[in-house]
């Protein structure tokens, strides 16, 4: 049995691969539902994000975005393929923390003030109490919430709760950051202002960055890539470089670039299609 | 963000004190009206000429006999129980008995509490055993208590290891425990169940184990559902004890005292409503206790407003 070990797990460049933040080959995932009916979420994936990278997975309800960053993160187990995140397997990689991970609802604990929310992995993983109350000073100075770290989360907005969640996800210090939706709760300008704040964050972390999310605005302003998907069965079907320039010299008028409207319209096609969008693309600024 | 100084708190606290007075106030004052007014044979409709017993009752009857003024029930409290020499006041016994039912409803409660909260973490372990066990939590409080009262005197006198010998205040805590236990197991399930999926799964990305999870995320996301199921299980331990004493035949207790002063209620009207009231006293203890309780649990009591 130990002699096909080696190849029950293909692995052909296993060194070029430890480098690589998350790397997905021939990854599906079927659902059983009731009757023996089944739903292909997931289908052929290949992906490989690099470390470093910000990877944006965009697509329409039922693509299987939030399924794969699932997956990534051993949340949930592929029928078929490999995961690997930093040449672990997902679950090796879980278990060691690897990643930090953050959901379109803050899910903060309501009894525990905010600092105590963002030292709860510090906490559970040993973390002694003058370390993790210096590692919380910096993370609440990091998310602009030095004056809250004694409230709770009922007196936050859900703007701060979520950067609450961010710091949160920040708190070991990640080499892969997972985001669903982070910023789906939150009204519009809220939002644009977190958005350049996660650019901030991600280019002092230096993480690698996989980011769910429906916006295409949103998407290409952070990532440098976008990878695009499909429903039924969910499967990529393009992938977009749209790096706008370094993550930290991004800045709000970048939103009014014309290689951002480029990178919009791009992505738009990608994901309805080069027909639907020629009206708009004619001119490059219709992102509505 | 609430702003109160501790001087407001305080303020809102002799508030509520004074609320709590003006009601009983205002509960005898009606008692007294309605002996005022109200008819002196109270009211019967379909009774027939001779037959005592027959009709229905739709006033009760305003007699010193049924209804004593609220003053001579107060001036009766401070009476000695019975003629006998160096008897002490009603009002001492009546407490002192209260005192013993509230130790016995106590360890009811406590009891009850830990079967309880144990049977729930068992139906939150096991997906089978909630299926298995629920069904039975719920049907066993359909058994009527004073069929189960003599069966658990009959068993628990078996007992016997050693210097152990079973006392009849130990039946009365086991049936007390039996009511208790009920919304314990209950409300404990449900909260401890309350966690939504992203909590669950932000703490299996943690790699926290079951243990870990339920000592960080589920217990104390349980505490909004523990107390009122707490609340409950004080107020069918009291109620459980008074009854259970009677029925067991355990003397000392309250129970039994409504039941003795019950007999003398038609030489002496005011009597029976001391350890009545008693009984009311130890309900208001018993639900103090857990007010305290809750009190201190208040910080697990937040609730996320803003999604």
């Amino acid at each position: 049995m130990s002699s096909q070990a080696p190849t029950a797990a293909p692995d052909p460049t296993p060194a070029a691969d430890a480098t690589e933040a998350v790397v997905a080959r021939g990854v599906e995932r079927i659902f059983h539902g009731a009757k023996g009916a089944t739903v292909t979420a997931l289908t052929g994936i290949e992906l490989t994000v690099h470390d470093g990278e910000f990877v944006s997975l965009i697509g329409p309800s039922g693509c299987g975005k939030s399924t794969l960053l699932r997956l990534i993160a051993d949340l949930d187990e592929p029928t078929a393929g490999d995961i690997r995140v930093f040449g672990r397997t997902a679950r090796q990689a879980r278990i060691d923390q690897a990643y930090g991970i953050a959901f379109q609802q803050a899910g903060l604990l309501p009894w525990r003030s905010v600092a105590a929310n963002i030292e709860l992995p510090l906490q559970l993983h040993g973390v002694g109490a003058s370390a993790r109350r210096a590692r919380v000073a910096e993370l609440v100075d990091l998310v602009g919430l030095a004056d809250f770290a004694k409230h709770y989360p009922d007196q936050l907005s859900g703007g701060m709760q979520q950067r609450v969640a961010i710091a949160r996800s920040l708190a070991e210090s990640p080499r892969l950051l997972l985001m669903d939706e982070p910023f789906g709760a939150l009204d519009e300008m809220t939002r644009e202002r977190m958005q350049t704040e996660l650019l901030r964050i991600r280019a002092e972390t230096g993480a690698a960055v996989v980011f769910v999310t429906h916006s295409i605005p949103e998407a290409v302003y952070l990532s440098d890539r976008v990878v695009v998907m499909s429903p039924r069965p969910g499967r990529i079907t393009d992938e977009i470089d749209v790096r706008l320039g370094e993550a930290a010299e991004r800045g709000e008028d970048l939103r009014e670039d014309t290689a951002f409207f480029e990178g919009v319209t791009a992505v738009r096609e990608a994901l309805h299609g080069p027909q639907a969008s020629t009206a708009g693309a004619a001119r490059g600024v219709d992102v509505r | 963000m609430t702003t109160t100084t501790p001087a407001t708190r305080r303020a809102r606290r002799w508030r509520a004190v004074l609320w709590g007075v003006l009601g009983l106030v205002a509960l005898a004052a009606v008692w007294e009206l309605y002996k005022l007014v109200g008819p002196a044979d109270g009211w019967l409709i379909g009774a027939r000429e001779g037959v005592t017993g027959s009709g229905i009752r739709l006033l009760p009857r305003t007699s010193d006999q049924a209804m004593p003024h609220t003053w001579e029930m107060l001036g009766r409290a401070a009476e000695p129980v019975t003629r006998a020499p160096g008897a002490l006041p009603l009002g001492v016994v009546v407490l002192l008995a209260a005192l013993v039912s509230l130790g016995i409803a106590a360890l009811g409660w406590l009891v009850g509490v830990v079967v309880g909260f144990a049977l729930a973490l068992l139906m939150l372990g096991f997906r089978i055993a909630e299926r298995a066990v629920l069904p039975f939590v719920i049907l066993s409080q359909t058994v009527p208590l004073i069929a189960l009262a003599p069966l658990i005197r009959n068993w628990g006198s078996r007992l016997e290891f050693g210097a152990f010998s079973w006392e009849s205040w130990m039946s009365v805590v086991i049936i007390a425990s039996y009511l208790a236990f009920f919304p314990v197991a209950v409300g404990a399930l449900r909260g401890l169940q309350s966690p939504e999926a992203a909590d669950l799964d932000l703490m299996r990305s943690y790699a926290a184990g079951w243990w870990t999870t339920l000592f960080r995320l589920r217990l104390p996301a349980s505490v909004p559902f523990l107390i009122p199921a707490l609340r409950l299980a004080a107020a069918n331990a009291v109620v459980g004890t008074v009854v259970a004493e009677i029925s067991v035949g355990f003397s000392g207790g309250i129970g039994r005292l409504i039941l003795e002063t019950a007999v003398a209620a038609s030489s002496d009207p005011a009597k029976p409503w001391s350890p009545i009231l008693g009984a009311v006293l130890l309900g208001l203890v018993a639900a103090g206790f857990v007010a305290l309780l809750a009190a201190f649990l208040s910080p697990f009591r937040r609730q996320e407003t803003v999604a």
